[in-house]
């Protein structure tokens, strides 16, 4: 494995040829799964070289998901938050709306890209796992789109909490399957996949959700959510003629984090806060595997996981179902550790209080995901300077979270 | 290096057989039971144990294994306890082969030396890591080669010729062929399409070839040892302790008796001993 002082001066070149950003990541994947990851890394790489491929992607994220989407500045947010804090202090706020894109989030991005990489395998069955349902909806949309079959893991307690978006699924001529193993959550719909997967490789293309997984998946997810930070970039040096001072984003496995932070990693007077779920506090039940785990194996890589002192995995909580998973991609363990990127805890309640606050100051309905890296910007915005720039990604709408929101706020709907 | 597992299977050819392998999970359904489990395994005639060290995320298990899984750890299994029940295991049974099965993250959360060493330390005579495949051998590999600890490893029906000398580099003890592309203890595989893998694999290696995942029967055992060197039967004896509990070595005896006569049945030579 490299050492990171031995890396190239780009932060980002990896991984390595095998997978590895640093100590973390790799293919930790049964023998049956190991030649269809390393055709799907063959074929990406021969996709990526393809101006065609790049072609219809780039066409399809513009006519069918709406790119680009707007680099929004947040006036209202931000003056209330300067009426708080100290005379000259209080960045300025802007919001990359991700929420605007076609099924509500950034999801399809990724979704659009691998569909596109499936073809070109020759797969007409997709499967994908989903937490709050955002990633499975984005799968259903493009497997309608593409033509192709579509089976949806999704934990029996998530279904619950998520209905709205399991009837989409399902209205979108996907199958809906209902996982009962374990803690009925977001991993174990990612183990019921993966067994699925291993079953049915033959014919099934596995579209995973988030910058996490065996190699090739971290790469090739975070290239397709790269256009994030591409965008975002662009529009920055348009509307204000320089780059942001800091860069913030909610981090469940972390595909828009990652989309939104990779093109500015070389930058580096751009700071980057990736935002963990702290649910009920880091003392009680959280998501938080930067903040309160350590490296170990699963999923098919090698990255932060809660666990306890025998490595069997710990069940995360989250208030929000997108960031209830207890491991995290395996480039933000990387970038955790070489300390390119801070990783900031946000429980449950501060998370619930942004929601109702971006709702209120500027009319956008957040995810609840993304209410994680408002409440990030309410505590840092008031420490920078008036004239300093942040970006928070707002990955997704929350419309998928108002019967959540209202029962914690003990509101009958 | 005294190697139970070579002079094992080189035991069961001497009697024309196939080895009987026979996998439960640690702590299944509590750590008190597996001790009667294990020694009902070695009575009813199992040449080799697979140990399965339980997980919270068995991802390559079927729903009899993964349910195993969950009521041992729901009893409270944890990684010293099977340690102890394989030492406890080797000080009963000095000359039957003992392998742990299971995940990487179990192994390797303390560091593989310390696994290793602990392995070493136990008795146990070799390792089949699930998720770990040749490509990250780095992980686990050289820390158990060192400790004289075979590393076994898994080809598949998607292994093919390309790709199986990467698997066959550094395997050692026996060569586990899975026999379906999928989870353990689901569907089964002709006899027609085993026969091929194992004839490929022959030509491939000199390990002893072992075919598992799917085995439920004496019967599938029966054809499957007339081909291969060894048969492994996991999903199916997992089941029997599922419905039994803590009264499931009797049963557990009695099926893998039966494994066994099949097995014997194939061998011109055997010659029943007393039981």
């Amino acid at each position: 494995m490299p050492d990171t002082i031995t890396l190239p001066n780009s932060l980002r070149s990896q991984p390595d040829a095998s997978g590895h950003f640093g100590a973390f990541g790799g293919r930790y994947v049964a023998e049956t799964l190991m030649p269809l990851i390393l055709e799907l890394e063959k074929v990406y790489k021969e996709a990526k070289q393809d101006p065609a491929f790049d072609a219809e992607f780039a066409e399809l994220l513009r006519s069918y998901v709406g790119r680009p989407n707007p680099l929004y500045y947040a006036e209202r947010l931000t003056e209330a938050l300067r009426a708080d804090a100290p005379e000259g202090k209080g960045a300025k706020i802007y919001l990359k709306r991700e929420e605007l894109n076609h099924t509500g989030a950034h999801k399809i991005n990724n979704c659009i890209g691998q569909a596109l990489l499936a073809r070109r395998m020759g797969k007409k069955k997709v499967i994908a796992e989903t937490g709050a349902g955002q990633h499975g909806v984005a799968t259903a949309t493009v497997a309608a789109l593409f033509g192709m079959e579509c089976k949806i893991f999704m934990g029996a307690k998530d279904v619950e909490r998520q209905k709205p978006n399991v009837f989409r699924m399902k209205l979108l001529g996907a199958e809906v399957i209902p996982v009962v193993s374990g803690s009925q959550t977001l991993k174990d719909a990612m183990n019921d996949a993966l067994r699925h997967w291993v079953s049915n490789v033959h014919d099934t293309f596995y579209i995973i959700g988030t910058a996490a997984g065996p190699h090739p998946y971290p790469e090739l997810v975070r290239d397709f959510q790269s256009i994030i930070g591409k965008e975002a970039r662009e529009q920055i040096l348009e509307l204000e003629g320089r780059l942001p001072d800091m860069l913030i984003a909610p981090v469940g496995g972390g595909s828009n984090a990652i989309g939104l932070f990779h093109p500015f990693l070389d930058d580096t007077d751009v700071k980057m806060i990736g935002v963990e779920a702290a649910g009920e506090g880091l003392e009680g039940k959280h998501a938080a595997s930067l903040a309160g785990g350590k490296s170990g194996i699963l999923h098919g890589n090698r990255t932060y996981l809660l666990q306890d002192e025998d490595g069997q995995i710990t069940e995360a909580h989250s208030i929000s179902a997108g960031l209830d998973y207890p491991g995290i991609g395996p480039e933000h363990s990387w970038l955790h550790e070489i300390g390119r990127v801070q990783y900031m805890p946000i429980t449950d309640d501060e998370a619930l209080a942004s929601f109702q606050k971006l709702s209120a100051l500027e009319g956008i309905i957040p995810a609840l995901e993304s209410a994680h890296a408002i409440a990030s910007a309410e505590k840092v915005a008031p420490t920078l300077d008036a004239d300093q720039i942040l970006i928070v990604n707002l990955s997704g709408r929350g419309d998928k979270d108002i019967f959540t929101v209202a029962s914690a706020l003990g509101v009958e709907m | 290096m005294t190697d139970r597992l070579s002079a094992r299977f080189a035991t069961c050819k001497s009697q024309g057989r196939a080895a009987l392998i026979t996998f439960v999970t640690a702590g299944d359904p509590t750590v008190a039971d597996t001790p009667a489990i294990l020694d009902a395994l070695v009575e009813g005639g199992a040449d080799i144990i697979e140990l399965g060290m339980p997980f919270t995320d068995p991802m390559a298990d079927g729903p009899a294994i993964e349910l195993a899984n969950l009521r041992s750890l729901g009893s409270g299994t944890k990684t010293k306890d099977i340690f102890a029940l394989s030492a406890a295991f080797r000080q009963r049974h000095p000359d039957t082969p003992l392998v742990l099965m299971g995940y990487a993250n179990p192994m390797l959360v303390r560091g593989s030396d310390w696994f290793a060493d602990q392995c070493k330390a136990a008795g146990v005579d070799g390792v089949i890591c699930v998720d770990v495949p040749p490509e990250e051998d780095a992980e686990i590999g050289p820390a158990l080669r060192g400790a004289g600890i075979h590393l076994i490893r898994l080809a598949t029906p998607t292994t093919d010729a390309a790709r199986l000398p990467a698997v066959l580099s550094g395997a050692s003890g026996f060569l586990y062929q899975v026999a379906v592309a999928g989870i353990t203890g689901k569907q089964q595989a002709s006899q027609a399409a085993i026969e091929q893998a194992v004839g490929a694999l022959k030509k491939a290696t000199e390990l002893p070839i072992a075919v598992g995942f799917g085995v439920r029967s004496a019967e599938q055992a029966g054809a499957i040892g007339r081909v291969a060197d060894g048969v492994v039967v996991g999903s199916a004896i997992v089941d029997i302790i599922g419905s039994h509990g803590d009264a499931a070595a009797p049963f557990v005896k009695e099926f893998v008796a039966a494994l066994r006569s099949a097995l014997n049945a194939n061998s011109p030579h055997f010659r029943e001993t007393a039981a």
